[in-house]
């Protein structure tokens, strides 16, 4: 149905987020969308490069864009948004002939430009449709509340990720609304939980993911859908560190949408994955589905 | 408050740097604090980003250049987004990062500890191997408490691979910071 795709998997998808590239590729497959990986991707410096200096930030990013038009192609999509904005940055810095040219400097293979970088999320809704989606639902997620948490960056800055809303999105709200499930109105959707502070500085991650699980189960919601790894680790992974810094007891499971996707478009459960993860999401699940019948 | 004298203390080389690193215009700050309210940061920094803004303006070097907050900024972008005046706060926050590591200054320490080892990894292997990179982190900033908590839920679900995914193209990548290091220090 539709043309292959390049696909940047990202580092914690062979690792932390193993789930969520599992189940985005499988999810992708089931509504016809042909993920192509880029052979041989590097890291894209994430965080670390871009504090660090902006010109080999773009370079290393650079590689993989140059890689995706070796490859014929245009686009590429990523589950991973910090992947994501350096792929995307990079290409937009890289549009200016002076910046492009100290970048090049440090490639083996000068980038040609013209590469363009879209989430997973933003090529599911544009390129299949809410209504194939839709479509293509199998198990709906009947009785399920769901927060749909998009993370800091993957729609800020607006001008640069020229996706959605940047205070508050509605894809995956959309997505899930598809799927079945009924999405509570949840305030701190774009609103960071400590990035990649968990490592160096754990305290500021238990406040700012605290918050965010304290918000999601005010509003009521049975499950945190995410859309990132790092937001996965910081509010599943971490969610006992949280606890014990913050004496409070949020036992509430954080899916990747593409599982929560995977659940309703009957994936196997091998490809959902959810014994990946901390807090098994699969006891409310089928609570909620039991109970909608 | 802080009184500074412009004539006297502002250092113009440092705030025209600022500007041609970033790309940024800073004098179009007006100290509305919009950035301030949406920092999440807020409550972990020693200075709020507007005021940080304010002195750059000001050209206090070494007092930005030694805060913690520039290395406490997680690139958010929400002072970026909400910027009446359009100014890329966010970029401003991660070229004083830079600066700060050209001049040797480093307020958090173990903040570019860890950014450092992530580097080191994709250096070696392509791709960041995240166990080896938590393993450097913990020697060389002896705090081998972090995180032990974590194995016992994470390794029985076969997430962290044990080994690191050397790409084909490694040196590709490799070449990419040593070319670096030589235009940095050229």
């Amino acid at each position: 149905m539709s043309e292959a795709i390049a696909y940047y998997p990202g580092c914690s998808g062979l690792g932390t987020s193993k789930e969520y590239d599992a189940s985005t590729r499988a999810v992708c497959a089931k509504v016809g969308l042909s993920l192509v990986d880029v052979p041989d991707w590097s890291c894209c410096g994430s965080t670390p490069a871009h504090t660090t200096d902006h010109t080999l930030s773009a370079a290393l990013s650079a590689r993989n864009l140059q890689l995706v038009a070796d490859m014929g192609m245009k686009l590429a999509v990523t589950p991973c948004p910090s992947c994501l904005t350096n792929l995307r940055t990079a290409n937009h810095r890289m549009e200016k002939a002076a910046f492009a040219e100290k970048a090049n400097r440090l490639l083996d293979e000068p980038y040609s430009g013209g590469v363009n970088a879209q989430s997973v999320l933003q090529a599911l809704v544009e390129t299949v449709g809410l209504d194939a989606l839709k479509a293509a639902v199998r198990t709906p997620l009947a009785g399920l509340k769901v927060a749909c948490y998009y993370g800091c960056i993957m729609n800020r800055p607006p001008e640069l990720m020229a996706f959605d809303d940047c205070e508050n999105p509605m894809a995956m709200d959309n997505v899930l609304a598809a799927m079945g499930a009924e999405i509570v109105p949840f305030p701190l959707k774009v609103e960071c939980c400590g990035a990649s502070y968990g490592i160096p500085r754990g305290d500021i991650v238990a406040r700012l993911a605290g918050k965010l699980l304290e918000a999601a189960t005010l509003a009521g919601a049975d499950m945190v859908a995410v859309a990132c790894p790092l937001c996965q680790m910081n509010l599943d992974l971490r969610q006992g560190q949280v606890n014990r810094a913050l004496g409070a007891s949020y036992r509430i499971p954080v899916p990747y949408f593409t599982q929560l996707m995977g659940v309703a478009l009957n994936i196997a459960d091998a490809d959902i994955g959810f014994d990946k993860l901390n807090v098994d999401p699969r006891p409310v699940l089928s609570k909620a589905l039991t109970g909608a019948q | 408050m802080n009184i500074i004298n412009f004539t006297r203390d502002c250092d113009e080389d440092f705030v025209h740097r600022v500007e041609e690193e970033s790309g940024q215009n800073v004098s179009l700050c007006y100290q509305c604090g919009n950035c301030t309210a949406g920092c999440p940061y807020t409550f972990a920094y020693d200075i709020p980003v507007s005021q940080i803004m304010r002195l750059v303006q000001a050209g206090q070097k070494k007092t930005v250049l030694s805060s913690k907050s520039i290395w406490l900024c997680a690139t958010c972008e929400s002072c970026t987004t909400r910027c009446p005046n359009n100014i890329d706060v966010a970029c401003i926050m991660d070229v004083l990062r830079h600066m700060a590591r050209r001049e040797g200054l480093a307020a958090v320490p173990q903040v570019k500890t860890f950014w450092d080892a992530f580097l080191n990894s994709v250096r070696a292997h392509g791709r960041v191997f995240e166990l080896g990179l938590t393993v450097e982190y913990v020697a060389k900033t002896g705090r081998f408490w972090t995180d032990m908590d974590l194995a016992p839920k994470i390794f029985p679900k076969g997430k962290l691979a044990l080994k690191a995914h050397d790409i084909q193209g490694k040196e590709h990548v490799a070449r990419i910071f040593e070319r670096f290091e030589r235009e940095s220090n050229s």
